[in-house]
């Protein structure tokens, strides 16, 4: 039999790969039955109620303080320590206004936190389970028993919201998960939702939000953009938007409709799909193995009779 | 006693009075409905008997009381109880004094109010303080041993005050160090609110119960907040605009009294929503800081002009922008080069490294082939 040169080897195992690869992506992209579960709880902000009062934020913080691992966190004009004033997301904060503006006229208040995705990237990238999306709520939340500080998830959300606590000895990803242990199971509701004096913040099921958020548009038409920002993006998240500027200028990305999260893993469902894909690499690779060590017997035989004290 | 040498019944309307009542059951947190059954407490002619002991302190508790510019509280306070004994108020005096306080103790045992102003000495034998022959502490457990409740009124009796500061040659102290047996109300406050006092008072009368009282022993519905939460300069606070001395510009402007020392958030009290002497002022509304009057901890403890931490940090009046897209600063040259330089340094290794390593094939080679 021919010996097989390594050109040959690689050219082999690249179309084995390909084939692998290429199918699933072409189910994935075949596959866009996406299923969006509208029962499932969200929240829907309305940036233009929103006064910017940030009761949100200090309830947020009272309720998830020891909960969450959070602390106020100082701002760099502010020695003393007398405000609690992030600047942005990060290891102490789950929930931020910010201001957007542009001139006296155009200008939105915006309330960043976990948008709670339907297919949630981060749940995908996890390689410990660690981030996990319940099936029932639909709630994106982390549990620090597991996570072994990888900080996959950060670079796979594409809302930028998991944030680690670089600075702590034992840290943590802090993202928000609808006060799942402290406000929710008390009240019923999520803090920021339950203080915000102007409805700026609805909590409920993501189908009574989109009808919420539908209403408010036909009653106001002047007043908001003709999109609800989230009931499509990334296959939809439960954390919905609603403004008057455009998303874009609030820093909500202009995002897909296709969740990241599926078509990754579609291919990598449809690869290991009972086994198979590694159970045939590995045969392939054994059976070359074994040949080559066959023929390698067989080249060799004569010299090892020629030569019985070659090694010492 | 005549209530007219004091000057005030004659001139309570029934419409001061219905406002004192209702200011009253707001004050003590009550829903609406249950203003009918205060008034018909105040309006009742059950009267709580009260001894008023006066220790070591400036009789500045019984002056807020009585010197209000309106009526209304003292006069409901006077109307509510009856002051068996007061050594400022009362009309006798030497033995006949005595004999009043001797005669009422023994007559509504187990049913009066004892309220102790100003704190006890108990170095030396309590010799600091001696009234009718007796200490203090002799007077408290003898006035103690059959009251239905103390009240404490002032920081002094609460806590021991001024007197208890460090050295505290006197060996000063609270009543609640000295009386274990009986429940304690706690009024601190240098002077307390009038309305702090009367509420309680009402509300025994009213409930037959004392008032809940936080870990201080202080009741919750006057104690229960910090000044900071009510002040009227907090969007100051908020907003970063600060007093930094005392009649500069900011100070003028009523901007916020932080950094001159206010004590504003660490003091449990009901300043800033029941004002003082009936015309809304109290100290932070006329430019001086909180000075913690209520808190055992930090009046004469920390000096006036120190700032307090705060414990609790709200949000800034202030917003971060939005991010839209811009990156972050990415690396200086300098990070570049000395990376580059590590990177060709450490290729160039491997690279020697991986020429002198033998040749396995030829090695072996020649093993073989020798």
């Amino acid at each position: 039999m021919k010996p097989l040169s390594r050109r040959n080897f690689l050219k082999t195992a690249g179309s084995c790969a390909g084939l692998l690869t290429v199918a699933p992506v072409t189910c994935a992209l075949a596959g866009t039955s996406r299923t969006v579960n509208d029962d499932e709880l969200g929240m829907l902000y309305d940036a233009t109620r929103c006064v910017g009062c940030k009761a949100c934020m200090s309830a947020c913080k009272r309720y998830n303080n020891d909960n969450g691992n959070l602390e106020p966190e100082k701002a760099k004009f502010d020695p003393d320590g007398l405000w609690d004033a992030p600047s942005d997301l990060s290891g102490n904060n789950r929930t931020v206004i910010k201001l957007f503006k542009e001139n006296s006229t155009s200008w939105s208040y915006v309330k960043y936190s976990c948008m709670h995705c339907q297919k949630p990237s981060c749940v995908s990238a996890c390689p410990v389970g660690a981030l996990t999306k319940d099936r029932q709520t639909g709630i994106v939340s982390y549990d620090k028993t597991l996570c072994i500080g990888c900080r996959y998830c950060q670079i796979a959300c594409p809302f930028n919201i998991p944030k680690f606590q670089w600075d702590r000895a034992m840290p943590q990803i802090v993202k928000c998960n609808f006060c799942k242990e402290t406000c929710l199971k008390e009240k019923g509701i999520t803090a920021c939702a339950d203080v915000c004096p102007v409805k700026a913040i609805v909590f409920g099921k993501r189908k009574e939000l989109l009808a919420d958020a539908r209403r408010r548009m036909k009653d106001h038409p002047d007043r908001y953009l003709d999109t609800i920002y989230g009931e499509h993006e990334v296959g939809g998240v439960n954390h919905l938007y609603l403004s008057g500027v455009p998303f874009a200028k609030l820093g909500l990305r202009d995002l897909p409709a296709d969740a990241p999260a599926v078509f990754s893993e579609t291919i990598h469902h449809t690869i290991y799909k009972g086994f198979i894909a590694p159970i045939a690499l590995y045969s392939a690779l054994c059976f070359v193995a074994l040949r080559n060590a066959r023929k390698q017997k067989d080249h060799q035989a004569p010299h090892d009779d020629g030569s019985p004290g070659g090694k010492a | 006693m005549d209530t007219t040498t004091i000057g005030v019944r004659s001139e309570l309307s029934r419409r001061d009075f219905m406002k004192g009542c209702l200011a009253v059951t707001a004050f003590m947190g009550l829903p609406h409905t249950l203003f009918s059954k205060v008034l018909e407490t105040a309006e009742s002619d059950r009267r709580l008997p009260v001894i008023w002991l006066h220790f070591q302190e400036c009789t500045g508790c019984s002056e807020s009381l009585l010197r209000s510019s309106h009526p209304t509280i003292a006069s409901l306070i006077l109307d509510k109880i009856s002051l068996d004994y007061h050594e400022t108020l009362m009309a006798g005096s030497g033995f006949q004094a005595e004999k009043s306080m001797h005669d009422s103790i023994t007559a509504n045992k187990g049913k009066y109010v004892l309220v102790v102003e100003g704190a006890i000495p108990t170095a030396e034998n309590g010799i600091f303080c001696m009234v009718g022959g007796r200490t203090a502490t002799e007077s408290l457990a003898a006035a103690a041993k059959d009251a239905l409740a103390i009240i404490s009124i002032g920081t002094c009796a609460s806590y021991g005050g001024i007197q208890a500061v460090s050295p505290n040659p006197t060996g000063a102290v609270g009543v609640g160090a000295l009386v274990k047996d009986k429940p304690i109300v706690n009024i601190p406050g240098c002077p307390p609110n009038p309305y702090s006092f009367l509420s309680t008072v009402l509300y025994y009368l009213t409930f037959n119960k004392l008032p809940e009282l936080d870990n201080l022993g202080r009741p919750k519905f006057a104690y229960g907040r910090r000044i900071h939460e009510h002040c009227e300069r907090r969007p100051h606070f908020d907003a970063g605009r600060f007093a930094r001395a005392y009649g500069d510009e900011g100070h003028a402007q009523g901007y916020c009294l932080y950094q001159l020392g206010c004590k504003g958030p660490v003091t449990f009290a009901n300043c800033p929503v029941q004002r003082f002497n009936d015309v809304g002022a109290w100290p932070v509304s006329i430019g001086h800081p909180c000075i913690g009057c209520t808190e055992p901890d930090v009046l004469f403890k920390t000096a006036i002009a120190e700032k307090v931490q705060i414990h609790e940090p709200t949000p800034f009046d202030g917003y971060p922008p939005v991010d839209t897209g811009k990156k972050g600063k990415g690396a200086s040259p300098l990070t570049t080069a000395v990376v580059g330089l590590a990177a060709g340094v450490a290729l160039g290794a491997g690279a020697m490294l991986a020429k002198k390593l033998p040749d396995s094939t030829s090695s072996s080679q020649d093993k073989k082939n020798p």
